[in-house]
């Protein structure tokens, strides 16, 4: 279970996480949506400790990330699978030795345990026979899945997904809402994906949370977020131009760096 | 003005610190033994030729303008000794470790900065790694080893371009060449000089990493922060030489 009380962080004059509280049942796949630059995928880095709130606190099973350091985070960290945005695949490195990192890094089985896990790992996102290109050679659907496959490589409890499906086509977009989908049913991993995609949203999520201002401001299952009385969820969850989003837009600075 | 001393000592706090977080990576496992011999490769193999050009070069323009003063009193043969001292206790030090940082420092931070802004450095830490153990150390080690060695090499070219000139230029016999330059230098010059490439490494390692892992804002920004690494590291480097060079200076006179 993660819970997120209280959760603030402000960057310069601006507060980009304001007093946010959410809790992530063991299991479910939570889906964090909100408008691009809300601080969603900063949300997800405090998380897993990339970033220290201001205040506020962070608990996975009971340990408050945002306190522990060293050792013990390293030791909490390899319970996260994180999926980044632009699959950060290192580039210096092809793709079986960037699947295999963590498990070479840490040295946890032997090589030809290694090198059987990156197959698995890679034929489990649908991609085989190249673990010797570079990440350079690769479209940018086949980088999201070698980024999921790195994920998956330590076998985490948690797996985190920042727009998951963000930049790339709707057909392959689908194959990963799949992806999502099976990896959570087959591995029993508890989900939490950030997006701005609502198709995304209401294909994987067991749950939706709203995230608006800062602050976490409906949560539900799908069909409630869908049937919602709450008028920015509304505007938002069908795309709308006009309503209480953009009316008062011209006083604020939502977008961060 | 308090605005600007703020960000001076911010600077000069983040690079004390992540030098300090440097230093005591290397006592933690895992060592890092492939990436560091990589990055001597990378830093100091790949170096020599222009190291080694810019040596050669100095050494005989050193010959040159040094001969065209003291030939007006006739005293060519003085040539070695001046060539072999300024070689060993200045320009080579400083001239391999502004060529370094123009080489090798400018990469470290356009890597390490492209590392930051494609999230790089953050899927380290995701995977449980430390990007200070792992990418700063590994460069440190090497230019730390390797700037030093190149040093050496600088040195000994540099002399070698002196001699050309005082040799068949100015035909000072080759064995009274070799022994001026035998005779004036001692260890402790070789020495203050290599002291010197130490500190020197030091500054391109810290200042070229600092600026990367402190990267923001795109290509752009990675651009910014190169340029900014070079320009810093050269004013620490010429600011440093000095320092150490008065130091040297009265305390081992």
């Amino acid at each position: 279970m993660i819970e997120i009380i209280n959760l603030c962080k402000a960057f310069g004059s601006h507060a980009v996480l304001d007093n946010l509280n959410l809790t992530v049942q063991t299991g479910e796949t939570m889906v964090i949506i909100g408008r691009s630059g809300c601080g969603k995928s900063v949300l997800l880095k405090h998380v897993l400790g990339l970033m220290r709130p201001d205040s506020g606190q962070v608990i996975v099973d009971g340990k408050d990330v945002t306190k522990i350091e060293g050792p013990e985070l390293q030791k909490l960290r390899m319970r996260f699978g994180m999926v980044f945005q632009g699959a950060a695949l290192f580039d210096s490195m092809t793709v079986g030795e960037n699947v295999g990192f963590a498990l070479r890094e840490h040295r946890l089985f032997p090589e030809g345990e290694v090198r059987r896990r990156i197959t698995e790992c890679l034929s489990l996102v649908g991609l085989a026979d190249i673990e010797n290109l570079k990440p350079a050679e690769l479209s940018g659907g086949m980088r999201k899945r070698v980024g999921i496959a790195r994920a998956l490589a330590i076998r985490p409890d948690i797996l985190l997904f920042d727009e998951p499906t963000t930049g790339i086509d709707p057909v392959m977009a689908d194959v990963i809402n799949k992806l999502v989908k099976t990896l959570h049913e087959r591995l029993k991993v508890t989900v939490v994906l950030v997006t701005h995609d609502m198709v995304s949203a209401y294909k994987v999520a067991t749950r939706i949370a709203m995230m608006y201002e800062g602050r976490i401001i409906a949560t539900g299952t799908p069909e409630q977020i869908q049937s919602t009385g709450n008028p920015v969820v509304r505007q938002f969850v069908r795309g709308e131009a006009e309503g209480p989003i953009t009316a008062d837009q011209p006083k604020r600075r939502t977008f961060i760096g | 003005m308090g605005e600007r001393l703020l960000l001076f000592f911010q600077y000069a706090g983040g690079t004390s610190i992540l030098l300090a977080q440097t230093v005591a990576g290397l006592f933690v496992p895992p060592f890092r033994r492939t990436l560091i011999v990589e990055q001597m490769e990378k830093i100091g193999v790949d170096s020599f030729p222009i190291v080694a050009m810019t040596g050669l070069f100095t050494g005989m323009v050193l010959g040159l303008q040094t001969a065209y003063q003291l030939q007006q009193i006739g005293a060519e043969s003085y040539i070695s000794s001046i060539v072999g001292l300024s070689m060993v206790r200045e320009l080579g030090p400083v001239l391999t470790a502004l060529v370094v940082t123009g080489r090798v420092g400018a990469a470290i931070t356009a890597e390490i900065g492209t590392m930051r802004v494609t999230e790089q450095i953050d899927a380290l830490e995701s995977l449980a790694t430390n990007p200070i153990q792992y990418l700063v150390a590994p460069r440190f080690v090497a230019l730390l080893i390797m700037l030093p060695l190149l040093t050496l090499y600088s040195d000994v070219i540099g002399i070698f371009g002196g001699y050309l000139i005082g040799v068949y230029k100015l035909g000072v016999t080759p064995t009274l060449y070799m022994r001026m330059t035998w005779d004036v230098i001692q260890i402790k010059d070789i020495m203050t000089g290599l002291v010197k490439a130490g500190v020197f490494s030091m500054i391109v390692a810290t200042v070229a990493c600092y600026e990367g892992f402190e990267t923001s804002g795109g290509a752009e920004g990675v651009g910014r922060a190169t340029t900014l690494a070079v320009v810093i590291s050269f004013i620490m480097i010429v600011a440093a030489d000095c320092l150490s060079t008065a130091i040297f200076y009265f305390v081992f006179p």
